[in-house]
């Protein structure tokens, strides 16, 4: 491990005193995210400034220390844990709107910027950013361009790369580069989008351009209330095959309910199984029928109760249980492990069932919430990190349900990266070759493993790999994948 | 250096671990929003806690500054999924690391000695605030700020002297006295006195009674009530908080009221939860549960009640700024807005942040006075952008600090209670 101490004074004469945190207690609020790894960064420093990080960057990369970028740390994969010690860049002191064009529907933001505030300031243009994941309040839109963050609207809308044109960057020597732009294409490769979802190993953004939609003109937002999960996933599975395509569909079990309802009052009902939050936008007349039709739907698989909300207050409140929910799972355990690996949607049933004997084999709750309308699981298993026998279970549990994923036919991850908590399972969608290919991409941006190392490829202890299974299993044996 | 680790007790530990450490409460912390930094935000503080209580780290020095810059508005419980009692924490961490930490800096023991030699006693007191009076009548306060004398003699006492608040009037005093209703009488409430805000702005206190009375109330004031304790609280002087908190549920219950009415947010919200702090007192335990339950903030008890809507005309643009206490600790955020938009001819505009803290804070204001100045500072751009003449605050520590800011930007803002402004409303009407 390199000695940081003499970088300590160059960081300080590049951002002042006050932004470079070294002290060993201080430490301590760095070694976490919102995952369940941690680690302790050797320091922390917060630029103010593109010209700042790029010093910063310069100066530990000439120390030899490795660089963690990191936002608001409410990342699930320990993307922002500096796994192997170093120096953690921070960049929550970059939170400035720099520009909102309502013409062009677009607006240029420093990667500080909190996800949500993004949307509330291009309202005043009946704007907003798309992207929404449920920490949208308080996590960064650096750190969603790094994990290529998702949400329950991406159903419709598609997630942060499909919502960004382009990005300011600085590569691990301190240059600082252009990816992408203003508009939608732009020729040459897409660097943009190989450093969006690179989970900080190729570069840390500075400045992100952003597209912003046109607020729909209706909202409809639709609570289904089921005895059963099953009727529930059948539900989703009817919603889909009818040829519909809300903005969202999301599920949650009776776990989530217990424990969000009381920190909300979100209007769910209590001895349900599972709910359904449906949302369709768009046009008011198409609006209306969809929603009838979801309804419809829904009604077929004897739903305990199915509304709409009335209000915009209602809607909100309703959003802010599903929204509210991870954290509030904090009521009924000290910790969560949230597994976030996605299936064919049509195979939501099943699947859920397996979750449910995997908790009971090895004795731990497992709370349900999914975007169901896409296939992509949270199953979050409850457990306390005090207990060592725990802990070790819920590892183990967590790594079942992956395995079960990719063997139906999905993918381990949907939207919160692999970091530290899923790189060992890598091989079991990707071989040696594959994985040899994508490691070529570090050295390409200059980046000679100094940005934040030890994060998406296997490091020691791997998993017995299943080469290609879960491209096998969504193409059928013998495809030209 | 770790020590042995300090013992909080089970029940801490239990709030504790219920932070999952998602970084919801991030954006609602005035300390981290003005910094940016974990080590001063809500899930920071608690993975200090954490640390210390499994022993990791001592509650050095460089952990305890992290703590007690904690302004303790309590923004972040807003705002937490998991419904860690964050109050609480912060509340039982400062009390313990208090109780090891010897007394150095000048405004630690200047605090000190006011909350626990002459807050709890209405006489010395108002001794404080008679010669602060005196002082600001006679001129000397003008004498003083206008050659800066003071500044270079000792810049922490005219740091003291500048934050000191203007005294407004003749104090308010808890005599026992009884202000009969006005009209029909629909309930008889006691009001808590308290103890700076009697002082400090005695007319506003009156008016808070005529107000009550307006509104068809028997109001009594009893003697023998003592300060609610919540700034004891605050600085982890828990057991002289528990002294006072047992003396007025004797008081108060003795008194026979439909409710006892606070007029500063910080000494509802206290007095609410004195079944917290008296919980496992075998005699004041179980009564205090009944008792938090009467208690009323005045803006919450007149909506409710509900009040007598003023006609007499104000013609005023104010913004309304959320007490800390009341919006975060009561989660009394309409009430205050209803009666302001009941007073004809006031319009009221919403600030940015209405409900990010002014840096008041009880004693924070003198203990942390830089970073107080930092937050109120942000707050005072943020009324100036709404182009109100007037804010309009429920709270005496928010009053006292945005007078301060007002003077420091040296734009003409006026800082008024609420229930002033409807008095004054009232007060037109009878002319009328």
């Amino acid at each position: 491990m390199p000695d940081v101490d003499p970088l300590v004074n160059e960081l300080r004469a590049i951002v002042g005193n006050d932004y470079v945190i070294h002290l060993p207690e201080d430490l301590i609020v760095f070694e976490y995210d919102g995952s369940v790894d941690k680690a302790m960064p050797s320091a922390v420093v917060l630029p103010g400034s593109t010209a700042e990080v790029s010093e910063v960057v310069s100066a530990a990369s000439r120390a030899g220390v490795p660089i963690v970028a990191r936002g608001a740390g409410t990342g699930l994969s320990g993307g922002a844990v500096a796994e192997q010690g170093g120096l953690v860049v921070a960049l929550t002191r970059m939170k400035r709107i720099l520009e909102i064009d309502p013409a062009d529907h677009l607006a240029v933001v420093e990667p500080g910027v909190v996800n949500l505030d993004i949307s509330t300031a291009a309202a005043e243009y009946g704007l907003y950013f798309a992207p929404d994941p449920s920490s949208q309040r308080a996590c960064t839109i650096g750190g969603n361009v790094a994990e290529n963050s998702g949400g329950p609207h991406c159903l419709a809308y598609g997630v942060t790369t499909n919502h960004v044109l382009g990005m300011e960057v600085v590569l691990a020597d301190g240059s600082i580069a252009w990816l992408g732009g203003r508009t939608r294409e732009t020729p040459g490769y897409d660097l943009r989008g190989i450093v969006i979802g690179s989970e900080g190993t190729l570069a840390i953004a500075t400045k992100i351009v952003v597209r912003l939609l046109k607020q729909p003109e209706a909202v409809k937002t639709l609570l289904a209330v089921f005895k059963e999960m099953d009727q529930a996933s059948s539900a989703v599975s009817g919603i889909i095959a009818a040829g519909i395509v809300p903005a969202a569909i999301e599920m949650m079990d009776h776990f989530c309910i217990e424990a969000v309802e009381p920190a909300v009052n979100a209007g769910y009902p209590k001895g349900a199984g599972a709910v359904l939050l449906v949302e369709v936008d768009g046009l008011s007349e198409a609006v209306e029928e969809e929603a009838s039709e979801i309804e419809r739907v829904c009604r077929s698989y004897d739903p305990m109760e199915i509304r709409a909300a009335v209000d915009e207050e209602e809607r909100a409140r309703l959003w802010a249980g599903r929204k509210g929910v991870l954290g509030a799972l904090g009521r009924l355990a000290p910790n969560y492990y949230l597994v976030d690996g996605t299936i064919p949607r049509t195979r939501l049933m099943e699947v859920l069932a397996r979750i449910t004997e995997i908790g009971d084999k090895y004795g731990l709750p497992i709370a349900n919430l999914l975007h169901a309308g896409d296939g992509n699981l949270h199953p979050s298993v409850l457990f306390d990190e005090r207990d060592p026998d725990q802990l070790r279970r819920t590892m183990e549990a967590g790594a079942e349900i992956l395995e079960l994923c990719v063997e139906a036919g999905g993918v381990l991850s949907g939207e919160h990266g692999i970091g530290l908590e899923k790189q060992e399972y890598m091989p079991l969608m990707f071989n040696d070759e594959d994985m040899a290919a994508m490691a070529k991409l570090a050295p390409a941006f200059g980046s000679r493993g100094r940005f934040n190392p030890g994060k998406i490829f296997p490091t020691g202890k791997t998993r017995a790999p299943i080469p290609h299974a879960g491209a096998v299993a969504r193409t059928g044996a013998g495809a030209f994948i | 250096m770790v020590s042995a680790p300090p013992s909080f007790g089970p029940d801490f530990e239990e709030d504790l671990y219920k932070c999952v450490h998602c970084g919801f409460c991030l954006q609602a912390c005035p300390t981290y929003l003005e910094t940016g930094l974990e080590t001063e935000s809500p899930r920071g503080r608690i993975a200090l806690m954490k640390a210390v209580n499994e022993g990791r780290i001592g509650p050095s020095p460089t952990v305890s500054r992290h703590w007690d810059l904690c302004i303790q508005c309590r923004a972040c419980e807003t705002a937490c999924p998991s419904g860690v009692p964050y109050g609480r924490l912060i509340e039982t961490v400062t009390a313990e690391v208090e109780r090891h930490r010897k007394p150095s800096l000048l405004p630690r023991v200047a605090a000190s000695a006011i909350l626990k030699g002459v807050l709890p006693h209405q006489g010395r007191l108002g001794l404080l605030t008679g010669g602060l009076r005196l002082y600001q009548r006679l001129g000397i306060q003008r004498a003083v700020r206008g050659t800066r004398a003071l500044r270079v003699l000792s810049r922490r006492l005219a740091d003291l002297e500048e934050s000191a608040p203007a005294v407004s009037g003749a104090p308010f005093r808890a005599g026992g006295q009884v202000i009969p209703a006005r009209g029909e009488r629909r309930a008889r409430v006691a009001l808590l006195s308290g103890c700076v805000m009697p002082l400090v702005n005695g007319p506003e206190m009156r008016a808070v009674a005529r107000v009550l009375s307006r509104n068809g109330c028997e109001v009594v004031v009893p003697k023998e009530q003592v300060c609610c304790g919540a700034i004891h609280s605050h600085v982890g002087d828990l057991d002289t908080a528990r002294k006072m908190a047992r003396r007025n549920v004797d008081v108060f219950e003795a008194a026979g009221v439909d409710a006892v009415v606070t007029a500063s947010a910080g000494c509802g919200a206290r007095m609410k939860e004195y079944d917290e702090l008296l919980q496992g007192d075998e005699e004041y335990g179980a009564r205090s549960a009944g008792f938090a339950h009467v208690v009323k903030d005045v803006h919450e008890f007149l909506a409710e009640l509900p009040f007598v809507p003023p006609t007499g005309r104000l013609d005023r643009r104010v913004t309304y700024q959320d007490s800390c206490h009341l919006v975060n600790a009561q989660r009394i955020t309409e009430a205050p807005r209803q009666l302001l938009r009941s007073i004809p001819g006031l319009e009221l505009v919403e600030m940015d942040g209405a409900s990010r803290c002014c840096g008041a804070g009880g004693a924070y204001a003198i203990t942390q006075r830089a970073f107080s100045l930092r937050l109120l500072d942000s707050k005072m751009s943020a009324v100036e952008e709404t182009d109100a003449g007037t804010v309009a605050t429920a709270n005496p520590g928010c009053l006292i600090q945005l007078q301060l800011g007002a003077r420091r930007s040296g734009k003409p803002v006026q800082v008024r209670y609420i229930t002033d402004l409807l008095d004054e409303s009232y007060g037109k009407e009878s002319l009328a």
